[in-house]
């Protein structure tokens, strides 16, 4: 009886996202509560002593910020997890992960905004916030799953991405993801890829924590291992010491956007959904990805040729996969609970071939399969 | 060799470009000195420490020497502390921030940081006032006194460092100047040694910024005060209140033994296991 007991269970996805994170090596938890995220801490501070890891509740999201990255300089993988307000506050230090390239991951689930907001309602609105609430020109990954499953495998490609282009990396989804219960087969500890930071192996006088490589990310020693390097925010030379000189700095820059420009193929997921022949393609992400599905099967049995591209990676932006689309389509809809964020970033790359419509709503609730399913009528 | 010789030679790092930030003249250099003695003092190796900062001038101080360092955020040494620290409890944390810092800022981190008592050593730069942009107040900027954001004159009263530290439940506490340096290397060394949270509170002086605009002289006058003014806490017991006002009590404020976080979180370790086996998982 106990084995024919397949590991399957309801669960939702701010849960699945625990289980991911466990699944990816993460052992540290730093957060505040917050609806609609307050379950993963929950759920952490559970789980974490159990397997030897460490949760803390600490002051607030800015302090929570600040745990996990030093926790990931000593070694163990991080993250937080938090709702619009707090992730407003975790912005100067995830700016501070990007620049010192620390690996960590940062779950957002979105609620409304801004401000307070609708805490317990979904929203999209902090897509822009993911992509450029940290000052200054930064290199980021943020991927946005839209089922259960999808929560739990997309936190441990955050891990993964994180630990391999040290760089932060930000999972987003609206509060209908994190909320939903969905039946979830969890994977076998042997089935889940963990992928790890590249240490140095040269001796510690030899080693240059910031140095240049082909792929552009250099191994990373970690506190204690006895290598002994600088970290800091402001701009640093390849030994890691703040330096101000132009022939420098600009080598910088280059290299952490470059490192990622490089991952682009690994980085960028998403599901192509009856886009073969398609004229009209509908661009969604999170819970509008579902309800864009339905319309789109709905639409497909009247006979009309319309697909779904469901974005995996919000950032950087799919930009390839869209120019694809628009060789052929000569609609896109664009679907978010926002006022129109990636949407613009659609714009940008269609350059005014196919026609972009956008349906957006920000009264607090998500929008259904009717809504999408009317307005591929209208562009048919 | 000289000790001095033999400590700049095994602590300061040989690849980083010299002459340092700091304003000849500052205090901090001597906090850096007694922090190296008492490290020394203490027989950690290098590779077990971190040496953690915030920003200003006090958060340039990690960089010259040859610890793991890191140089975070302004207001926020101490969460990277907290986080470096339970990652990873065999490293020892010294975290060094300026009154900006530690009190304005960082406040919020500061307290909760003492409240939990948890194993890291905490040295607070107090020179009054924010020297690297320029001299404005700060939270320890007595009232009365002028900066460049109070030229008129300073009407919020100071935060008391050391005794906010007790108060907020810190292991150890102690307080001393960059004059009374041997006492300094004492404190600091004590500190780090503390099973739970060490604070030291160095009063330096900015002789540039602050001394400049309240007219107290030159960085050698401004330590010839912090020689007058300093009380013993032996002295200060035997004191009227209104002799110690204006009074730098110097010396280990507290000393005591109180639960510490990383020693109280493994007992949860150990709940959340007999839990697990309690239900037969």
């Amino acid at each position: 009886m106990e084995k024919r007991r397949a590991k399957e269970f309801l669960m939702q996805g701010n849960e699945a996202v625990v289980e991911g994170a466990l699944a990816a090596g993460c052992r540290f938890f730093a957060g505040y509560p917050i609806t609609p995220a307050t379950e993963i801490s929950e759920i952490m501070s559970v789980k974490l002593p159990l397997v030897d890891g460490t949760f803390i509740q600490m002051e607030d999201e800015i302090a929570s910020m600040g745990a996990i990255i030093g926790a990931s300089l000593a070694g163990v993988k991080s993250m937080t997890a938090t709702s619009g307000p707090g992730f407003s506050l975790m912005q100067e230090n995830l700016g501070f992960a990007c620049m010192a390239e620390v690996p960590c991951v940062v779950v957002d689930v979105m609620r409304g905004g801004p401000s307070t907001g609708i805490p317990t309602f979904p929203s999209q609105g902090d897509v822009m916030q993911a992509r450029w609430g940290t000052h200054g020109d930064h290199p980021i990954i943020v991927l946005a799953p839209s089922t259960v499953r999808e929560c739990l495998d997309l936190t441990v490609k955050a891990f993964n991405l994180s630990e391999k282009y040290r760089t932060p990396v930000i999972v987003v989804f609206d509060e209908v993801v994190g909320h939903m219960r969905e039946k979830i087969t969890l994977p076998r500890p042997k089935e889940v890829e963990v992928i790890d930071r590249i240490r140095p192996t040269v001796p510690p006088e030899w080693y240059i924590p910031y140095e240049d490589t082909t792929q552009g990310v250099p191994p990373m020693a970690v506190f204690g291992d006895g290598y002994r390097f600088h970290v800091t925010g402001l701009t640093h030379d390849i030994r890691g010491f703040p330096t101000l000189r132009p022939d420098e700095v600009g080598p910088f820059m280059e290299r952490i956007h470059r490192k990622i420009t490089l991952g682009l193929p690994e980085i960028h997921m998403g599901e192509f959904f009856h886009l073969e022949d398609a004229d009209i393609a509908v661009i969604a992400y999170g819970s509008v990805a579902r309800s864009a599905r339905r319309a789109v099967i709905d639409a497909r049995e009247k006979g009309v040729k319309v697909g779904l591209l469901k974005l995996m990676t919000l950032w950087p932006f799919m930009r390839g996969a869209i120019e694809r689309i628009i060789q052929r389509a000569k609609a896109l809809i664009v679907p978010e609970i926002n006022m129109g964020q990636l949407s613009r970033e659609v714009k940008r790359v269609n350059e005014g071939k196919a026609k972009v419509s956008t349906i957006n709503r920000v009264d607090g609730l998500t929008i259904t399969p009717g809504q999408i399913l009317r307005r591929i009528r209208e562009v048919s | 060799m000289p000790e001095v010789t033999r400590l700049i030679y095994k602590y300061l790092r040989h690849d980083k470009k010299f002459p340092h930030v700091w304003c000849p003249g500052c205090g901090t250099g001597i906090i850096l000195g007694a922090l190296i003695r008492a490290i020394d003092r203490t027989g950690y190796e290098k590779d077990d420490i971190v040496l953690v900062s915030g920003i200003g001038c006090s958060g340039r101080m990690p960089v010259y020497v040859d610890f793991n360092t890191l140089h975070t955020t302004h207001g926020r040494a101490l969460t990277f502390a907290t986080g470096i620290k339970l990652a990873n409890p065999n490293l020892n944390v010294i975290v060094i921030m300026g009154d900006g810092d530690a009190m304005a800022i960082g406040g919020n981190h500061f307290i909760h940081a003492a409240r939990r008592n948890i194993e890291l050593t905490a040295i607070i730069v107090n020179n009054s006032i924010y020297g690297m942009t320029g001299g404005q107040y700060s939270p320890t900027t007595p009232y009365g006194m002028k900066a460049t954001t109070a030229p008129y004159i300073h009407i919020e009263q100071e935060f008391k460092i050391s005794e906010l530290a007790v108060t907020a439940g810190a292991g150890f506490v102690g307080r001393g100047t960059v004059y009374h340096a041997k006492l300094l290397d004492g404190l600091i060394e004590k500190a780090i040694l503390k099973k739970g949270f060490g604070v030291v509170e160095v009063i330096s002086h900015c002789h540039v910024q602050y001394g400049k605009q309240n007219r107290l002289g030159s960085a050698v006058d401004m330590m010839k005060w912090q020689r007058d003014n300093a009380v013993t806490v032996q002295r200060a017991k035997r004191m009227k209140p209104e002799e110690l006002e204006g009074r730098i009590i110097i010396g280990v404020l507290t000393d005591k033994e109180l639960p510490i976080y990383q020693d109280e979180y493994d007992k949860v370790k150990e709940r959340a296991k007999e839990g697990l086996s309690s239900l037969g998982g």
